[in-house]
């Protein structure tokens, strides 16, 4: 490894071929969890692992935090090694559990003086402290009630305040936005975007949700199976896929004698045949590639959908198929993922083990094992 | 010296949320006295039995066992509050930041503590405005109560201890039940708190006195007795801090043994 000094300026978490098994318990087999997942971090910037739920993120995470050890590999967090100084790692960072790390029965200025205290703030600084953040991050009004009182988004807010009342220079976020609604999202988003400008350290953050990593991360490392399938800036990711993605809604057809068919059907009666010749039509306009039509949803993918979305438009018209809406969109995070590893992000996280029960599979595995 | 910042501050914090469940703390008061009246009035004539070598009544021979049992049963509880945390992601901050592990652990017990000896004292006041006597002279009663109280210290920081690095291996409320009802209570029987050993078969005399329960109360009472023999209270204590030790150290290392396995 480069030594600690210049290795912390450029490179704030460099992970090298990690690998964790999870004893599995019970005559049951061991769990894989990582198998050679490697990223690096460049300083000063907020950095995504996206994968489905028991795609190794967490374990990821509790490893580069010292609270847990991997079986194999090196990480560094700040340049400092994570095995071998735990410690000094541990005066380095901010941790953001995926489960509520404040104290519901201690107030939200409480629970904010008590964590900088720990971090080694002087009792008046801790105090400065906490009033600056609760105001800033609007939450002076809450901030002498009991936590157990505040609403989820709240209570979320304060979660993350607590990794940053001691400035860490590596934070790390471990599905911030898990079980809240997306309005409660959108303001956690603004707040993570505002905080790491204000405070210019490097933020890892995990995910599952795909629009939150092109959101927020410069970097993005789409992680599946306990591997990193593929890295980069989400926009480089997606250029990769080449092109625009066209969707167009077909309006509802007359309906023929009062019977309407069954919803989503093209057109009941004249089924296959008017499908071919409406993909077909699509599929002749050039630039065009790509056309699938499911229902009355015809998508197609073009090297510039601006370009060409008229000649679309115009070869449905001359099939004499009425249009309700059309769109274009960049490719997003979900097709990368789907290009990736051959599976779709929804059928990857229902795939996960246990994942019925919903968000928390992950931290399951990892409070089994601990 | 961090550590110890670190265990002021945790304390404090244990305290104050203590104090925000006033239902704890009029239970925690109500139990001791439960224990007292009950036992003092269901075994109120043992003290007749020929060869009962208490010198009093039984009120005065059970006080210290009673103050014993609420401080042990107490302390048996103390890894809730590290279940609570990890239930939670509050331990997993705690780890990842550079608080300190024995202070983790000690702020619990120095909590326990605090519980224990404010539980000993309503005890003593029960039984002493039921009439019980202790010591001879007023100065003799000081110093005999401020054994009984270190005894008490000591045997929470035992069972706060063992009650912490059993909720740290397992992380789980049920282990807590376990410790209660197959440790801490055959524990009780086996030892003189409410029974003179020497009525009992001779296995439980010889259990007893390998019983760390039973050097607290043997501490306790003949630290309370009217002419004690302080050789006596002095080598149980003694016994208790040592064990109080190794057991609070085990507890400390059960932090390290989780991340291993985690």
């Amino acid at each position: 490894m480069p030594s600690t000094r210049t290795s912390a300026q450029e490179t704030a978490i460099a992970a090298v071929d990690l690998r964790k098994t999870y004893p599995g318990g019970r005559g049951r087999p061991p769990v894989p969890a990582l198998d050679g997942l490697s990223f690096a971090v460049p300083a000063g910037t907020v950095f995504a692992l996206l994968g489905p739920n028991g795609a190794g993120k967490s374990t990821t995470a509790r490893i580069l935090t010292t609270l847990s050890r991997a079986d194999a590999g090196t990480a560094h967090v700040a340049g400092i090694d994570v095995a071998r100084d735990p410690e000094r790692v541990r005066r380095t960072i901010g941790y953001v559990a995926q489960k509520p790390v404040t104290d519901p029965l201690d107030t939200g200025r409480e629970n904010l003086v008590l964590a900088g205290r720990l971090q080694g703030l002087g009792a008046r600084t801790a105090r400065t402290r906490a009033a600056e953040l609760l105001d800033r991050f609007a939450l002076a009004d809450a901030a002498d009630r009991l936590v157990r009182t505040y609403s989820g988004g709240m209570a979320r807010k304060l979660d993350v305040v607590m990794g940053i009342v001691h400035s860490p220079r590596v934070l790390f976020l471990d599905e911030p936005t898990t079980g809240l609604d997306p309005e409660a999202r959108a303001g956690m988003w603004a707040e993570i975007e505002r905080m790491t400008a204000v405070e210019s350290m490097t933020v890892l953050l995990t995910t599952h949700y795909l629009d939150e990593a092109d959101r927020l991360a410069a970097n993005v490392a789409i992680v599946d199976r306990g591997r990193v399938v593929v890295a980069g800036t989400p926009d480089a990711l997606k250029d990769e896929l080449r092109g625009d993605g066209i969707v167009v809604e077909l309006a509802a057809p007359a309906p023929a004698a009062g019977s309407a068919g069954p919803p989503g059907e093209l057109v009941p009666d004249a089924g296959p045949a008017l499908a071919d010749r409406v993909t077909d039509a699509v599929r002749a306009c050039s630039g065009v590639r790509e056309v699938h039509l499911r229902g009355r949803t015809l998508r197609a993918r073009a090297e510039s959908g601006a370009a060409a979305l008229p000649a679309v438009l115009a070869a449905l018209d001359a099939a004499g198929v009425p249009v309700a809406s059309a769109t274009l969109a960049r490719p997003s995070l979900d097709d990368v993922y789907l290009r990736r590893t051959g599976r779709t992000f929804a059928a990857a996280q229902s795939d996960a083990p246990g994942s019925s029960a919903g968000d928390d599979t992950e931290a399951t595995a990892a409070g089994v094992a601990a | 010296m961090t550590a110890v910042v670190h265990t002021g501050l945790l304390t404090a914090r244990a305290l104050r949320q203590g104090a925000r469940i006033p239902v704890f703390l009029v239970m925690n008061l109500v139990q001791p006295m439960i224990w007292l009246l009950l036992f003092g009035q269901l075994f109120r004539s043992v003290v007749e039995i020929p060869g009962f070598s208490a010198a009093g009544s039984y009120l005065e021979f059970i006080t210290p066992g009673v103050v014993m049992m609420t401080a042990m049963f107490g302390a048996a509880w103390a890894g809730t509050a590290f279940v609570q945390d990890m239930d939670r992601g509050v331990m997993d901050r705690f780890l990842t930041s550079p608080t300190s592990r024995g202070a983790l652990v000690a702020s619990t017990m120095v909590y326990q503590a605090v519980v224990a000896v404010g539980q000993a004292l309503v005890v003593l006041a029960v039984a002493w405005l039921c009439g019980a006597r202790f010591g001879s002279t007023p100065a003799e009663t000081a110093l005999g109560v401020l054994a009984l109280l270190l005894a008490v210290v000591l045997l929470t920081a035992l069972f706060s201890a063992l009650s912490n690095a059993t909720a740290l291996l397992t992380g789980q409320q049920e282990a807590l039940i376990g410790i209660s009802q197959l440790v801490t209570l055959p524990l009780m029987f086996l030892s003189s708190a409410v029974m003179d050993t020497r009525l009992s078969a001779d296995w439980v005399a010889d259990v007893a006195r390998y019983n760390p329960f039973d050097w607290a109360v043997v501490a306790g009472r003949e630290a309370l007795a009217a002419s004690p023999d302080w050789g006596v209270v002095w080598g149980r204590l003694g016994l208790l801090a040592l064990a109080a030790l190794v057991v609070g150290r085990l507890a400390t290392l059960a932090f390290r043994t989780r991340q291993r396995s985690a």
